[in-house]
């Protein structure tokens, strides 16, 4: 329903937070499948930095959508011919919760068997995110890496000249203020405790980076804009991020140099799931690490860019 | 028909998938053609973990009496890509801004009108150019 609201209206604003409204529906529906940490990290990018990333570049754009083209026939024809094919698919696909679903074959009992045994924590999702495809991972990361890398090639970080730190775009909230006084503390907190209780309850790097990232963002929001900028400048987080990277790919050299194969954390300690422990920790800190700042440079190219036209 | 509410979650992701799709081909605004990619890109998200639910399963992380997990697969695969899905669609944002200052509008027909204007002022220069070297 919320979709079908995004796609008729033509306020691109209200467009973007029904946006947000859908993306945070969506995490509830992530944890009423066990999917606790895919729900986490939903709930904290999706509602939260996608939303306030969309406003951003409505403010460099237009808020209102031109008046939409007639000819919307030849697209519902293409989309109910697709539509009609997928439906006919689904109609094979294995039914919700069926046990012998080709996804609980083959890979899946050896990670629910065999995966605190091997790596050494309870949190299997983290297990297999670091350890049995910390290849994908990497790679993952150097994806977000490199996007951050695109965003500043475009955009570049403006010093917007008339950006006054303490001048709000919203004003003067004293409410909002005291409120995102007390909430900042404690979310830089929680980010810590998912980035670092990863192991053992729902969290990880990946969940922690964008948690930190949403706590200057509050900031910057609240206490105007340029005032996040003074606390983490953006010549820091240029760095930070790439030693997020090198921290990832420098454990896997590491093995490497230890004669084990890339990412082999085994070679980390003399007791094999004590590396693994701790090779998982040391590339979900590299994950947070690049995460964090990939979101806040991303959050500061756009929101420091003056509007033109 | 005992057996829609286990392919339920596929339909709902059909329909969603189709709506994004259906905002990517048919809307001219770029802001809202990258909203539609995201509820596409939401609705696979879907697909993952329902395909990775297991009833009587419980969520990924080991404790103690519990026997059945939900497969931990898809979730790494689309936690991973929420979080690239972000950096991607930033990007997405980010040409979304270059266009509009380029062009002064973020509206697909506008930016095609623009450019056929402009194709055509080269090529009258270009027409100009070889008179002259004719001449």
């Amino acid at each position: 329903m919320i979709a079908v609201a995004a796609i008729a209206l033509s306020d691109l604003f209200a467009v973007v937070m029904l946006f947000g409204v859908y993306s945070l529906l969506t995490a509830a529906l992530f944890m009423n499948l066990d999917a606790v940490d895919v729900a986490f990290t939903e709930a904290a990018v999706g509602a939260g930095v996608t939303t306030v990333l969309m406003l951003a570049s409505l403010r460099l754009t237009k808020r209102w959508e031109a008046m939409p083209r007639h000819h919307h026939f030849p697209g519902l024809l293409v989309v109910g011919i697709t539509g009609a094919a997928l439906v006919y698919a689904v109609l094979d696909a294995p039914l919700l919760g069926d046990p012998s679903a080709p996804v609980h074959q083959h890979v899946t009992p050896h990670y629910i068997e065999q995966g605190q045994a091997e790596v050494g924590m309870p949190n299997l999702v983290t297990a297999v995110l670091a350890s049995y495809r910390g290849y994908d991972t990497f790679g993952e990361t150097v994806v977000i890496f490199t996007a951050g890398l695109a965003v500043l090639l475009l955009l570049g970080i403006q010093d917007d000249t008339r950006m006054r730190p303490g001048l709000s775009a919203i004003g003067d909230q004293v409410v909002l203020r005291a409120v995102i006084k007390m909430l900042i503390p404690l979310i830089l907190l929680f980010g810590l405790y998912v980035q670092f209780h990863g192991d053992f309850g729902a969290g990880g790097g990946f969940q922690a980076g964008v948690i930190f990232a949403t706590a200057f963002v509050l900031y910057d929001l609240v206490f105007g804009e340029g005032s996040a900028r003074a606390v983490v400048p953006p010549r820091w987080l240029h760095r930070l991020a790439a030693i997020g990277v090198l921290l990832y790919g420098g454990v896997g050299v590491y093995s490497l140099l230890a004669d084990r194969a890339f990412l082999d954390y085994s070679a980390l300690a003399d007791d094999p799931v004590h590396g693994q422990h701790l090779g998982v920790l040391l590339v979900e800190l590299g994950v947070g690490i690049a995460v964090f700042s990939v979101v806040l440079l991303i959050f500061y190219a756009f929101s420091g860019r003056v509007r033109r036209r | 028909m005992s057996f829609l509410p286990g392919i339920f979650n596929y339909l709902i992701v059909v329909f969603l998938m189709m709506a994004g799709f259906y905002v990517v081909i048919a809307q001219g605004n770029l802001v809202k053609k990258l909203v539609g990619l995201g509820l596409f890109q939401a609705s696979v998200f879907i697909l993952y973990i329902t395909m990775g639910n297991l009833s009587g399963g419980q969520a990924p992380i080991v404790g103690e009496g519990v026997t059945t997990y939900s497969s931990p697969l898809p979730h790494v695969l689309i936690l991973t890509a929420i979080v690239v899905g972000v950096a991607t669609t930033a990007v997405g944002l980010a040409l979304v801004v270059r266009i509009h200052e380029a062009y002064g509008s973020a509206e697909e027909d506008h930016i095609h009108a623009e450019d056929l204007a402009q194709d055509e002022a080269l090529l009258d220069a270009d027409a100009t150019r070889e008179d002259q070297a004719g001449r």
